[in-house]
């Protein structure tokens, strides 16, 4: 399952252009689901029926979408401008490798100005509007190769660090899918009383928009979804940030369902599996906040994964905190007691 | 052709006040109608029936503009903002309430220490009263005023306040008149308070729940002597979005809109706008998600009482949604 | 009146169970059917006698902003984040009670003789400040609190000056307590009286009660702030204390119906009720997620002004909420009368 994570994350699918994600996500799901679909908006929906066709429903979803570029111009000299799609850091540009999805896929690299004829001079961080996509090609053969509205992905291979410290881009949040496929490996040989939907969501970084439309369409009794959380750096202060390697993450708050959070503490300790606790006043900024209030309202849980570096090409992780958030799913799998949940606020 | 435009444009119709505008809207697609009637919030909905699918065109009515939110004893109008008023465009500006009382834009206080931190707390509406009540008797709290700007056209190009929408709305009534004959269910939908946050759309979106939906709406254009850097230009065309802030158009509806165009030899050119957003932006994720899109209107200065359009990128945007309405997605 | 006892109860949004049973068990004689949504919003329906097809939804949110807990120090802190907005000044040496168990704790911060010059001036940072509950250590802190417990402040309701009431969460258990009163009373349209959650972390809990009621008309019943202090400009005063029932034209959320409106403020004059518009454009509140939902709602806002509104103490003249109570009971009578010029109805 490491190797399809290495994959998965060097995958290209930026936010609106995931459809090329598509194949990739149906062949994974396939291996567990009776069957998946694809709607409309390119969100894939692995199923898993229950033997009884009204029973309740359960949701696990993770985004398969990432940040990257998108071209808004041409220059005369064949020079491309871009916008961010998704929330990019512009630091991490200069120099970037790149792949532009043109009539064919082309490499380029990011560059700008030298640092003194920028605006800001040397001391401030360039601005994208100063930076430029280069393809190395005549301005007549970008013309024709390239239009405006082309995806930009980053190029970017995984890497392991170390053993099980793996780093690339995109483990925001295809290593969340993973710890799902994951799950659903662990629970193979099992036989649950819901029908399971297993959600790659689409456009999570543009604003949970995936999320919200496949809630309110399948509707589910609960949700888990998945997210990735900031790993601890030198740099990065002490409030919830968490150690790589320290097991899953589970958010307390008004965005998660409080039966569904107990749960997980529960099973955790049950099962041994390593946690820490987060909490959040409101908004979580994950598909959480979306799902919460789709349709007639669905209980949510949302379990994260510490990654250091969150949105840039080198994000970094501990391989077994995406398996210890597979096995805690899989575990809250089989002790749902979706009554009690249903009865949390009636009394 | 563009009395029409003008007339629109002419129109006060400030988000949350766009009743003068409905009434137009009204007059002007009854004869074309199969169906129309307005929502609780105002939403004008135009429906032309068809086969299958149901396609919806939206066009806002609402323009930014002002409210008064208190009155002080020397007669002043206070207000607040409706939408993303420049302050810098606004002050000493002519804006008219929708009940017809004019007034300008003035600062509350010395001028130059208001310029220092300009905001609305700082400025009011002076419309010539003497006092509170003579301000009351021309004017209720809650009233609604749009920024005052002439209607000009030279060279090709049109000039006024509130292009952005009414050259939308325009381009809508226009193509549901010309459109011989349609394919789809379509739903041409007037909208209220767009720019307070596509708060008429999110509405109609539940209550008309469209297979399909497209925008009509203005863009930012790149090509001023010192703007930003954008591909858009006035008079290269209809623009086909491709993303802006609220929404990544779907591949099926851009695809559709640039086929037509070659289909039916319209000028066009793709757009891509870092921010701002549409109607469509609500659209797109209301249900279990509406494939959208947008075509658009390259407009410069846009929110202030001097936006610029070219009328043929206008006719070309007419005869894209005509198509759209003809043949369907 | 119910005021007293809902203010001292805790219901940070996220976790408004102690509100909610408060309420469903004193409405339960009074309505026909009684649901609560898997958010936690409480809907009471009470048939009209009007014998018509259309159903107004009154609507109090229950929620009041607060604290989380978010981590717990080595030393046996707690560390928190706000939930529901929150200025940081009103927290520095509040007393505040934590979690289910109610544990008492205390916001600190080093003295004042400790503080920089430069510190001083500055207004405290919410990630600088952590409640001191007396522990030890890590271990020690535990065995009382949890990451993820809610704090509320600890505030008594207190009648004080001249018919004013200071308390905690006012904003909206004056919401609350009214629809509790006019529950009791018959009403002519059809009405849900829906107690939300978590309006304070976004309109969140109105927005699925507008869905599953599908109102004709709605009324949010709320607390708005009131600034009618010394020096300040007219223009910036929203609502006067003890200027009766406040009726919103437009705030941040919503462009209200002005005719709608235009007739309650009308009405409230024609039965001596004081009201009053507010005369601010800022905020927002449930309507904002009603009035686009469900394919758009009409809907209104009547509020009962409060000072110094999300901190420990805020104030109320209860003249200004007999108003509010008066002017809601007088229109679920009479709201079939009105000559609203609306296109729904």
């Amino acid at each position: 399952m490491m190797n399809t994570l290495f994959n998965l994350a060097a995958a290209d699918g930026i936010s609106g252009f995931e459809f090329s994600l598509q194949e990739q996500v149906c062949k994974l799901l396939s291996s567990y689901c009776t069957s998946v679909e694809a709607d409309v908006m390119g969100n894939v929906v692995g199923i898993i029926p229950a033997a009884d066709p009204k029973a309740p429903k359960v949701m696990l979803e993770a985004h398969i979408d990432g940040i990257g570029l998108m071209v808004s111009g041409i220059s005369e000299e064949g020079f491309l401008s871009f916008v961010p799609v998704g929330g990019v850091d512009s630091a991490i540009l200069s120099g970037t490798e790149v792949r532009v999805y043109g009539r064919e896929i082309l490499f380029g690299v990011i560059g700008a100005k030298p640092p003194h004829l920028q605006t800001g001079g040397a001391k401030e961080a360039t601005k994208i509007s100063e930076m430029v996509i280069d393809v190395g090609l005549s301005a007549e053969t970008v013309r024709k190769k390239i239009a405006v509205g082309d995806m930009v992905c980053f190029a970017q291979k995984t890497e392991s660090l170390n053993d099980l410290v793996v780093s690339g881009k995109s483990f925001d949040d295809r290593a969340g899918f993973i710890s799902l496929l994951l799950c659903l490996e662990s629970l193979k040989d099992k036989t649950l009383p819901f029908t399971l939907y297993v959600v790659a969501a689409v456009q999570e970084e543009v604003g949970l928009r995936g999320a919200a439309m496949v809630s309110e369409r399948l509707a589910p009794d609960c949700a888990f979804v998945v997210d990735v959380c900031h790993g601890d750096t030198p740099d990065g202060g002490s409030e919830s940030i968490f150690k790589l390697g320290s097991g899953a993450v589970i958010s307390f708050g008004p965005n998660i369902h409080p039966y569904l959070s107990t749960l997980a503490k529960d099973m955790a300790k049950k099962e041994n599996i390593a946690v820490s606790y987060d909490a959040d006043g409101g908004d979580t900024g994950t598909d959480a906040w979306a799902v919460q209030v789709a349709k007639a309202g669905i209980p949510v849980l949302l379990l994260s994964i510490p990654l250091r570096y969150m949105h840039t090409t080198v994000e970094t992780l501990h391989y077994d905190d995406v398996c210890a958030v597979g096995s805690l799913i899989s575990a809250m799998l089989q002790n749902l007691d979706l009554e009690a949940l249903a009865c949390t606020y009636q009394n | 052709m563009l009395r029409l435009l003008q007339e629109l444009c002419e129109t006060i119709a400030p988000s949350g006040c766009e009743e003068a505008m409905s009434l137009i809207v009204k007059r002007e697609l009854t004869p074309y109608a199969d169906d129309m009637y307005q929502d609780a919030l105002g939403n004008l909905i135009v429906y032309k029936k068809g086969n299958g699918k149901k396609l919806m065109l939206c066009a806002h009515m609402d323009e930014i503009g002002l409210v008064a939110t208190c009155f002080g004893e020397k007669g002043q109008v206070y207000v607040s903002a409706l939408g993303g008023v420049s302050l810098h465009a606004a002050l000493y500006q002519r804006v008219r309430f929708v009940g017809g009382a004019e007034g300008v834009l003035v600062p509350n206080g010395q001028e130059s220490d208001v310029l220092k931190e300009l905001k609305l707390g700082n400025l009011y509406v002076d419309i010539g009263a003497k006092n509170e009540t003579e301000a009351a008797e021309r004017i209720t709290l809650g009233e609604g005023a749009a920024f005052v700007g002439g209607f000009a056209t030279q060279g090709g190009y049109v000039i006024s306040k509130a292009l952005d929408n009414r050259a939308g709305c325009y381009a809508l009534i226009r193509a549901m008149q010309q459109a011989t004959d349609n394919k789809q269910d379509i739903y041409a939908v007037f909208t209220i308070s767009e720019e307070l946050g596509l708060r008429g759309a999110k509405a109609v979106a539940v209550s008309i729940a469209p297979d399909y939906a497209v925008a009509l709406d203005v863009t930012r254009t790149g090509d001023t002597a010192s703007g930003p850097k954008m591909s858009v230009r006035l008079g290269d065309g209809a623009a086909i979005k491709i993303m802006d802030h609220s929404m990544l158009a779907h591949p099926v509806i851009k695809d559709r809109l640039k086929l037509l165009c070659e289909e039916g030899n319209i000028k066009w050119q793709a757009e891509v706008l870092e921010k701002g957003g549409t109607d469509a932006g609500a659209v797109h994720v209301s249900g279990g998600g509406v494939p959208s899109g947008c075509i658009s209107i390259p407009t410069r200065y846009i929110h202030t009482p001097g936006e610029m359009i070219h009328a043929d990128d206008l006719e070309q945007v007419v005869a894209l949604t005509t198509a759209l309405i003809e043949k369907g997605i | 009146m119910y005021l007293s006892e809902l203010t001292e109860l805790p219901g940070v949004s996220g976790n408004e169970n102690a509100v909610r049973a408060y309420i469903k068990e004193r409405i339960a004689p009074f309505c026909d059917n009684i649901e609560v949504d898997s958010m936690g919003n409480l809907m009471a329906y009470k048939r009209g006698t009007g014998n018509v097809d259309k159903t107004l939804m009154l609507c109090a949110h229950m929620d009041e902003v607060g604290l989380i807990i978010s981590r717990i120090t080595e030393d046996g802190f707690l560390k928190f984040k706000a939930v529901g907005s929150l200025d940081p000044r009103v927290l520095v040496s509040k007393r505040v009670r934590i979690g289910t168990g109610g544990f008492i704790g205390v916001i600190g911060r080093k003295a004042i003789h400790l503080l920089t010059p430069e510190e001083r001036k500055k207004a405290p940072v919410m990630k600088d400040l952590y409640i001191d509950i007396g522990a030890c250590n890590q271990e020690e802190a535990q065995k009382r609190v949890a990451v993820g417990d809610y704090v509320v402040f600890d505030s008594a309701y207190i009648p004080f000056g001249d018919g004013l009431v200071k308390a905690k969460a006012l904003d909206d258990r004056v919401g609350c307590s009214i629809l509790l009163e006019l529950i009791q009373e018959p009403c002519v349209w059809n009405c849900c009286f829906a107690f939300t959650v978590q309006e304070e972390t976004g309109l969140r809990g109105a927005r699925l009660c507008a869905r599953r009621v599908q109102p004709t008309m709605a009324l949010v019943l709320e607390a708005t702030t009131c600034s009618d202090l010394p020096q300040m400009d007219r223009n910036m005063v929203s609502t006067y204390l003890g200027g009766g029932a406040a009726i919103s034209l437009v705030d941040g959320a919503t462009s209200y119906n002005r005719e709608l409106a235009q007739t309650l403020y009308q009405l409230a004059q024609s039965h001596n009720i004081p009201v009053q518009f507010k005369q601010t454009a800022t905020g927002g509140n449930d309507a904002g997620s009603i009035h686009v939902s469900a394919g758009g709602v009409l809907t209104a806002s009547i509020s009962v002004p409060a000072r110094y509104i999300h901190s420990p103490s805020s104030v109320i003249s209860l003249a200004d909420y007999q108003a509010v109570c008066d002017l809601t009971r007088l229109w679920i009578q009479e709201v079939h009368h009105a000559k609203i010029i609306t296109r729904a109805l």
